[in-house]
């Protein structure tokens, strides 16, 4: 029951491996995280995984498939889509319209009848609105529906990204660093919203810094370190592994994840 | 719902300028220049939806105006064509122009996009300067007349020229209206916003962003095709200056200056463009300076053109 499995996976930026040969898998419904210290390489792997840079080696599969190097636009109709870590909102459309703009491969191909306004286009139009408006609430930004999107704070910005990629009906959603920037309460609302989307079914592949949140919510944790997997397993043997705890969290840092963890 | 009433303001504010404007009319003069701002308005509105919408810039969109010119005058000539449908055939032979071409040229980005596009502008205007037997080369050549005077007369109505031109420009132009705010709040419409203003996230979503690039491409193309024809019929003579680099930067100025991201901006934007050097004739030498002096000040103090500026200002007033 495989969805996603990626089979050294690996990329090169002038002679550096960013990523090299790294391996693991996910399960529907299972929350996957990924850590390691700054420049690990957690980034430019959620880059080749969602088709953003082309690996140099390794495969990606998804339900079997071989999805490798696929563009982006391909992998959201197959059920993959992703949120960001420097944030990518469309700034000048309205919160809604954003959501809206999600929900792009349910509505169709229909330009002529779309220039025309035609019955059908408006009802699409219509059907989008809905969705797109019922996420929103899931998000909790209903009642700023009507705004635009330059005009919400950081951590909802985060919320809305999230928002859209679910409007894509994704089977496995990547978010990169989904709490970044924002504080205890937003954080606890991520958090809680991340684990009811994985609830119904839906893979996530998670960059994280905030260790809490990590250790709290993740069913598997694979640990980076420049670029290599150097272990993974659940968040209690991650946490106890001595070379993470080495390599990566530092003395302080893991005493941090052992308080986490409990 | 917001975006209705901004597609029923919009045609309202439009309708109500195109009529009362002639009220004002000292002679029939003004209704040539009327129409001449309703076809640049039209040419300008394809670029609002490239520009504005899909965050794409052309800077040969004047070889567009000057196919759609030439398909005008010579497809009467060489094909027995109606000269009405001379205008369709500039937007077949645009539009798939533009298609042929836009697949490479939309896989570069900003300034290679706009260098690509001013090449196949400058290579348009090329060769109606230089197939000569054909276009009459840069002496220009004459139009046929596309009869609707004629016919209008022989049911009753007797019209001047310029009069009859003002109000089929105007129609031209709400119908492109209408359909360049329909665009806005379709699906397609949120594809190629979307893709303005984050193409990672686009693709991200499922948008297949080169196709819609594409897509607003070819529509522009024939936007500026269906102007260009009229012109050549409104004038009938046509010259290769229509198809040149300039006019391609005068269109784009017009598009920017009235502020891109709307449909209104355009009419705002052919408006002063076109009506400001006849106006600033009278400061002769002085004209290219006041020109470049407003369009600064427009650019430093109104970055998002004249339209949406004003609206956001409104707004901040009436709340």
């Amino acid at each position: 029951m495989t969805l996603l499995q990626i089979e050294g996976l690996g990329i090169n930026f002038g002679g550096l491996a960013a990523v090299d040969k790294v391996s693991f898998a996910a399960k529907p419904g299972e929350i996957v995280s990924i850590i390691g210290p700054n420049g690990a390489g957690k980034t430019t792997l959620f880059n080749l995984i969602s088709g953003i840079y082309t690996p140099s080696c390794g495969r990606v599969m998804l339900s079997g498939q071989d999805i490798t190097a696929l563009p982006p636009h391909r992998l959201a109709a197959l059920g993959m889509s992703r949120t960001f870590q420097n944030l990518q909102v469309f700034q000048q459309m309205s919160v809604l319209e954003n959501v809206m703009a999600g929900c792009h491969m349910g509505e169709g191909n229909h330009i002529f009848a779309d220039l025309l306004a035609l019955p059908a286009t408006r009802a699409r139009t219509r059907k989008s609105r809905t969705t797109a408006l019922e996420l929103l609430g899931r998000v909790g930004l209903a009642d700023q529906a009507d705004q635009e999107a330059s005009a919400l704070s950081y951590g909802a910005l985060k919320r809305l990204e999230i928002a859209r990629a679910l409007a894509t009906n994704p089977r496995l959603l990547l978010l990169d660093e989904p709490a970044a920037g924002c504080n205890a309460v937003e954080t606890e609302e991520i958090d809680n919203l991340i684990a009811q989307i994985a609830e119904e079914g839906i893979a996530i592949l998670l960059v994280e810094h905030d260790m809490k949140l990590v250790m709290k919510i993740s069913n598997h944790i694979v640990v980076l370190d420049h670029g290599k997997k150097i272990t993974e397993g659940t968040p209690q043997d991650v946490a106890k592994d001595p070379k993470v705890i080495e390599a990566y969290l530092g003395s302080s840092a893991g005493k941090e994840v052992s308080n986490a963890v409990g | 719902m917001n975006s209705i009433s901004t597609k029923y303001a919009t045609l309202i504010a439009m309708v109500a300028v195109i009529v009362i404007a002639p009220m004002f009319f000292p002679s029939s003069f003004y209704y040539r220049i009327g129409a001449l701002i309703f076809i640049n308005g039209l040419a300008v509105m394809g670029l609002v939806v490239l520009i504005g919408y899909a965050g794409q810039v052309s800077l040969g969109h004047a070889g567009f105006v000057g196919i759609g010119a030439y398909a005008a005058a010579l497809g009467p000539i060489y094909l027995g064509l109606p000269p009405v449908l001379g205008i369709v055939l500039g937007a077949l032979i645009s539009g798939s122009l533009a298609w042929l071409i836009g697949r490479p040229i939309l896989r570069l980005r900003g300034h290679y996009l706009a260098v690509a596009t001013l090449g196949v502008g400058i290579l348009i205007y090329m060769v109606l300067n230089n197939e000569a037997q054909l276009t009459g080369g840069p002496d220009g050549m004459p139009v046929q007349a596309i009869g609707l005077k004629e016919f209008l007369k022989s049911i009753g109505y007797s019209v001047k020229g310029s009069v009859m031109w003002y109000w089929l420009a105007a129609i031209v132009l709400l119908v492109g209206a209408v359909i360049g705010l329909n665009l806005h709040d379709s699906p397609t419409g949120r594809a190629l916003r979307s893709l303005h203003d984050s193409e990672i996230a686009a693709r991200t979503v499922g948008i297949d962003v080169a196709r819609y690039k594409l897509r607003a491409f070819v529509i522009s193309a024939v936007y500026a095709s269906v102007a260009g024809s009229q012109l050549a019929l409104m004038n009938k003579f046509i010259s290769p200056d229509v198809a040149s680099f300039l006019h391609s930067v005068e269109l784009v100025t017009m598009t920017v200056l009235g502020g891109a991201s709307v449909i209104f901006g355009a009419l705002v934007g052919a408006t002063i463009l076109t009506a400001l050097p006849q106006v600033l004739t009278m400061f002769e030498d002085f004209e290219h300076v006041l020109l470049g002096l407003i369009m600064m000040l427009v650019m430093i103090f109104m970055r998002a053109g004249l339209v949406p500026s004003l609206i956001k200002l409104i707004r901040r007033l009436t709340k």
